[in-house]
Order: C-alpha cells, then structure tokens, then sequence
C-alpha cells in the first residue's frame, strides 16, 4: 500500500504547497512531457495548488497521439490483406486514421486482436503459421526494448511468420523540436520512465539551452517535489538535470535495454502527428532483423500525412502552445467517446485527461 | 463428437432433441408448477395491491465461469437485483438460452444447476425459457436472458425525482470486485489474487432496508459502468448535485492493488452484488444499521450526501486535496463484463 498512500499524503502537499508558494519569485511556464504526469497533474488537482507565477502546459509524450494517420492507414492496410492477423495495443484501437480507425476496420471483418504485450502477439503467431501476425508497435523509449525482445525471441525460434509495423518514436529529436517553439518553455518535468530506460544524457541540449530539467514520477507529491526543484533552480539561475525519482531511475539507465534497442532498430525519420517531421526519431529493425519489417514483407510504404480535420488544435496542444480549452471542438464536437482528434483518444491524451478530470467546458468556465 | 455430450443444432430445433434437452436439463433443474405445465406461457396470479416491476437483463460475459459465480448464477442475481432495487420483491423469472453448437452438456447442466440454486436463494421460480442453438462461431459457447417480474409493495416508491437537498448516500459494500475478478481471468491478462466477485442477490438486503424506512427515495445496484455510472445517471434524472467522499467509499486492498497497475478507477468498476441508496437523512443511521445486519451489507458505509455541488453534477472530495467531478466512464472501459 505503500505507493498508493505515502506519496498521495494530503497534509505533506499542503506543506509542500506553502514552501513552493513561498519560494516562486518569477513567471515560470513548466512543460510536463509525459501523458502519464498530466493525468497525475489534473487528476489530483496539482495546477489548483500551484502560485500563479507558475504555468504548466502539456507535453507531446503521448505516444498514441503523435501516431502519425499514414501509419495508422499503414496498419489497416496490412490488416485488409488475406492471411494477416494484426496485434495493437488496446489504446490504437479508436484512434482515427484518415478514413477510418482500426475499431473501424475491425468492425469491416478485419483480423484485428488487442495483445498488451508484444510477447503476446509472437505466442500468436507461433498458434497461428498459417497466418502472418503484425504487431502494430507504437511507444517510446519505454516500449521500444520490448518490442526489440520480441523481434530477436522471434529469431531465435524461427516464428518467420513474425512481423513489426513500427511507429516507434524517440524523445531526443521532439525535446530540441520543443526548444525551437515560439512560446518559450523555461523547464521541464521529465518523465520518469523513458528516463529509466534511457537514463539523464537526452536532457543535455535542454540544460545547455538554460532549461531546469527534473526527472518525475508520477505520484502527486512525486510532480510536486519536482515543481519545487525546477523553482529552485530557477531562483539560483541553473539549469541542470536532477533526478527526483530516484526510486526508478537513473543517470546511466537501463544498459541492457538500450543494448537491446541499437541491436535490433537503427534510427529513422518519423512523422509526429501534430509536429512534423522530425529526423531520426524514429526505429526500423535492421541487418539481420530487417525481414521482421512489416514494410519489407509486405512492400509497403508509410505515406506521409500530416493533414488534421478542420479545427483541431492538437497539434499546438501537443507542442504545449494552446491547452485545450482553446479549441472550439473540445467537448462539443470532439470527446473521448467520439475523439475528433488524437489528443482525445488515448487515456494519456491531454484533451481527454482534461475531459475527464476537469469536466466539460462548459462547467470549467462555470467555475 | 457425440450428439450425447454437445449441443447440436438439433437440440434448438425443437425436435425430439429439444424435448430431451427440456426433460433432461432444464426441467429437473428448474422444478416448479408453473414450468412443468410446458405450456407457451406461465399464466400468474397480479398482486392483491401494489404495482407490477418488469426487468430483462441479457449476460454475455467472458468467462463463462469466474471466481464468485458463473454465467448462471449472475443470469438470476442481475435480474432479480434489477427488481429488488426498483422496490420490489422478485418473484418470477424467464430463462432465454442461445447456445453455440458444440457447447458441452455437462457444462450447461453445472450452468443450469447454478441457477436453480441461485433462483432458489432468491426465492424466484423459473417459470418460462426458451433455447437456441447457433452453428460454431456465431456465439461464444453461451449467452442467457432473463426476464422478471416483481411486485411492488403498497406505499413504496422507488425514483430519483423523489431525491431531495441533504438526502444522505449509502453504498451497500466494496465496490470493484466483479470486474476486476473477471478481469484478471481474461486470457492474456491472467493476474495471481484472491479477488472473488461479488455476485450475490439484493432481495433481503432491500427488504431490510425498506423495513427500516419505506421512504427510501432511490436505490441503483452500479453494474456496468460502476458507482460512476449510477450516481451520474441520478444526477442527471433527479437534476440534483451528489458529493461523495473517497476516503468513506469501500474498496478492498486487492482491488484497489490491481486497478493501480492496471490504471483503473475503481468507482469506475462493475459490481454484481452492491447497491447505492438514497435516504432521507433522518433515518439514514437507522438503514444503515438495519443493512449491516445482512451479510451482503456489513460493509454498507455513507459516502455522500445530496446537496453541495451544480445540478446534475457528481463531485468527489479525494483523498488528496480538494475536489474532483466525476464523468461516466468512457467506451468500453472492459467488453463483456456481465
């Protein structure tokens, strides 16, 4: 019970509340780069409690939302071509593509299975040789290396009928992308688990840049501890990489995972839905893994399509220059049960975390 | 494959197989007057006084068989809960069957059993049924109806718009048991507790709160969707504000170790066993003390009042700091539930 109670202690927040209110001498916009700290954020009501001198906006580290629609239209594709089983992740399910979403397609007879791992989707395709089984890969740093795993275990029993569909994306890459924005963001709340896995050195552009960078978890009291060392930093004129979750994560992080990863992916270019391209942050597997590439079995190419429907804003949502009680569809024509765009969709998404713990726009404005 | 331990399409073909299927499972199973007439229709007698509840429930759930109950037994429990919480005291149900050919006998005579043995603590007969049989793939193994008729006492009135400023909330026990039971036996997803579900009928726990007060205004047993769903709904039907508290809701250790791995919420998180109460504040000690006199209602707390929030709104004061408004769960949070 540890975890679900210490770290969620109300009369600690309150202490930390007065401290942080105390100490903030300057205007300070916070970027949270993590889907999973932005539902800690509204879940717990953390901005509430925060002085007015300090903004937080959200970060694009939702890895659902930044699929890009050419690669969700590369997963229906594969999945409408005889003999193909496609395995997803439960959260890409209902995330629209250019016509239409997997639930969609699946709805349309397509062999579309939810697996919640990718071991899951090699043990069917070792119950399955008839079929050829693609796994959807989507995911950071942090799903990357299983991913990797499941390709090399793959190899290793001879499942040739194994492939990959990969919208893996990187962090290094959209971290600078952010620094280039119009709206400056002073600092970063960085997640803590990418950085388990990739450990402290993707922050340095960052820090060189003049931003505080803290690596968070994701309790309440966790991205509170957190705020306060970025105010610190700030009040000192530092900008330097600490770690606050440092139960998890490390300065090194996991070795072998990120061996696992440069064996079997090299980097490539990859589209961020709402961002753009941005090179080398992207994994196709390589050398000797390369005929796991879904796009090397199949012939196929990610088109590249960055086009969003009229008044969607998640774009400027994902890169922290509008929150989503800007946009007009929020709420009204866009909601998690009818998401008009990816930020809507996925359970990390910042426009559905804001429907769902701050209610629909009409009552915040009520408020 | 012998046509002696499957289901065939023969047995919905309402043949001779059909006949067998009636004389050897269902009928010494389900035993009662009105059924083993076999005519088209169970001809009842209307209450002297009071109203008629009608309620149908249709189970599909995934698996058929999971720790607490089974397909059959919850077939029974949901409809008669559905009763029971409109006020009423169950007394007749109907059973509609679709099978899927190739279905083991054996296991639908343990299906069966369980609810003869579920309808029998309910104190409801099995009076009418039906069943079909669909070739192999067009159901999965099987899904029941039921359909029940209640009758509802003289002088009690069960509605959300009878919900008035400073009623208090009482929840009959833990919450999130049921779902995340059956979700941790979901292939793929196999998950090491004890969690049991909850599934057990409402009949006696009601009939003991009325007892205490017979003007409760509103009761709701939180199913689908959890306790969310159902305040939610009564929010919006009776057009009042509901605050609940976190910190006084029911959840057990296990379920609320599995819904933080698996980032859930558990008033979120169906039940089969629990039901939400709205009553006037002046008795609700006295219902609360007559529930906890009922095994399914020894853990019964008050978690809220009406009052105190917008119109129609549900907000939870968190553990945490401050409040929280709460929405209904959004799509299909878990298919296949009940």
């Amino acid at each position: 019970m540890k975890y679900m109670s210490e770290f969620r202690d109300p009369s600690l927040a309150r202490k930390l509340q007065n401290v942080i209110g105390a100490e903030t001498k300057k205007r300070i916009r916070i970027m949270e780069f993590c889907g999973g700290h932005t539902i800690s954020l509204l879940k717990y009501g953390i901005p509430d409690l925060l002085p007015d001198l300090i903004e937080m906006v959200s970060g694009p580290g939702c890895p659902v939302c930044v699929t890009s629609k050419g690669e969700i239209d590369a997963a229906i594709k594969l999945a409408s071509m005889d003999g193909v089983i496609l395995a997803s992740f439960g959260d890409m399910i209902r995330v629209p593509g250019s016509e239409m979403s997997l639930r969609d397609a699946k709805a349309r007879g397509m062999d579309i299975r939810v697996v919640y791992s990718p071991d899951d989707a090699v043990k069917m395709a070792a119950d399955n040789r008839d079929k050829k089984v693609v796994f959807f890969s989507v995911g950071f740093e942090t799903t990357a290396p299983v991913s990797a795993a499941s390709i090399k275990m793959a190899k290793i029993k001879g499942i040739n009928n194994y492939f990959v569909l990969s919208a893996h994306k990187t962090t290094p890459g959209v971290l600078s992308a952010l620094l280039a924005e119009e709206v400056r963001i002073d600092a970063f709340v960085c997640p803590g688990h990418v950085t388990t896995i990739t450990g402290t050195s993707i922050y340095k552009p960052l820090t060189d840049a003049g931003r505080p960078c803290v690596v968070s978890g994701f309790e309440p009291l966790d991205i509170m501890s957190s705020i306060l060392a970025i105010v610190r930093q700030a009040n000192r004129g530092a900008a330097e990489t600490e770690i606050q979750y440092s139960r998890v994560a490390t300065a090194k992080g996991n070795l072998n995972a990120q061996k696992m990863m440069k064996e079997v992916f090299t980097p490539v270019d990859a589209l961020w839905r709402g961002i753009g391209a941005i090179p080398g942050s992207g994994l196709k597997p390589y050398r000797e893994y390369a005929r796991f590439n879904a796009c090397n079995e199949f012939g196929l190419e990610i088109e590249v399509n960055d086009s969003e429907t009229k008044g969607c804003i998640c774009g400027k949502i994902l890169r922290g220059l509008n929150k989503p009680t800007d946009c007009k569809l929020f709420g009204t024509a866009c909601n998690p049960e009818e998401p008009v765009g990816a930020c809507m969709v996925s359970d990390e998404g910042t426009c559905s975390v804001y429907y769902r713990f701050h209610g629909k726009v009409s009552e915040i404005e009520a408020r | 494959m012998k046509r002696a331990d499957h289901i065939t399409l023969a047995h919905g073909g309402g043949g001779q197989a059909s006949g067998e299927l009636m004389k050897n499972v269902f009928l010494p199973a389900f035993k009662n007057p009105l059924l083993e007439t076999l005519s088209d229709g169970a001809l009842i007698d209307p209450p002297k006084r009071g109203k008629l509840a009608f309620s149908t429930d249709t189970f599909v759930i995934d698996p058929i068989f999971f720790p607490g109950g089974d397909i059959g037994s919850l077939s029974v429990h949901g409809t008669v809960n559905d009763l029971a919480v409109s006020g009423a005291i169950p007394k007749y149900l109907s059973a509609g069957f679709v099978i899927e050919e190739g279905f083991s006998i054996a296991e639908l005579k343990k299906i069966v059993a369980s609810m003869a043995e579920a309808a029998k603590n309910c104190g409801v007969s099995i009076v009418t049924g039906d069943t079909k049989v669909v070739p192999k793939g067009h159901a999965d193994k099987l899904f029941i109806n039921t359909t029940g008729i209640g009758f509802v006492p003289e002088g009690i009135d069960i509605s959300a718009k009878n919900i008035i400023d400073g009623d208090i909330v009482i929840l009959s026990g833990t919450i999130g048991d049921h779902g995340t039971a059956v979700l941790t036996r979901r292939k793929g997803l196999e998950f090491d507790t004890e969690i049991v579900s909850d599934s057990t009928p409402l009949n006696s726990l009601v009939e003991a709160m009325l007892k205490a007060e017979p003007n409760i205004r509103m009761m709701r047993d939180p199913t689908r969707g959890g306790l969310s769903a159902s305040l939610c709904e009564i929010a919006s039907i009776s057009g009042k504000g509901i605050v609940i508290e976190e910190a006084l809701i029911p959840v057990s250790v296990a379920v609320r170790s599995v819904c933080e791995i698996l980032g859930l919420d558990p008033i979120h998180v169906a039940n089969e066993g629990k039901l939400v109460a709205f009553v006037p504040s002046d008795s609700a000690e006295n219902v609360l003390k007559a529930m906890k006199k009922v095994a399914c209602g020894k853990e019964a707390s008050i978690i809220g009042r009406v009052g105190g929030c917008p119109a129609g709104r549900v907000e939870m004061k968190t553990s945490f700091i401050g409040n929280r408004i709460i929405e209904p769960v959004i799509g299909d949070q878990l298919p296949r539930i009940c």
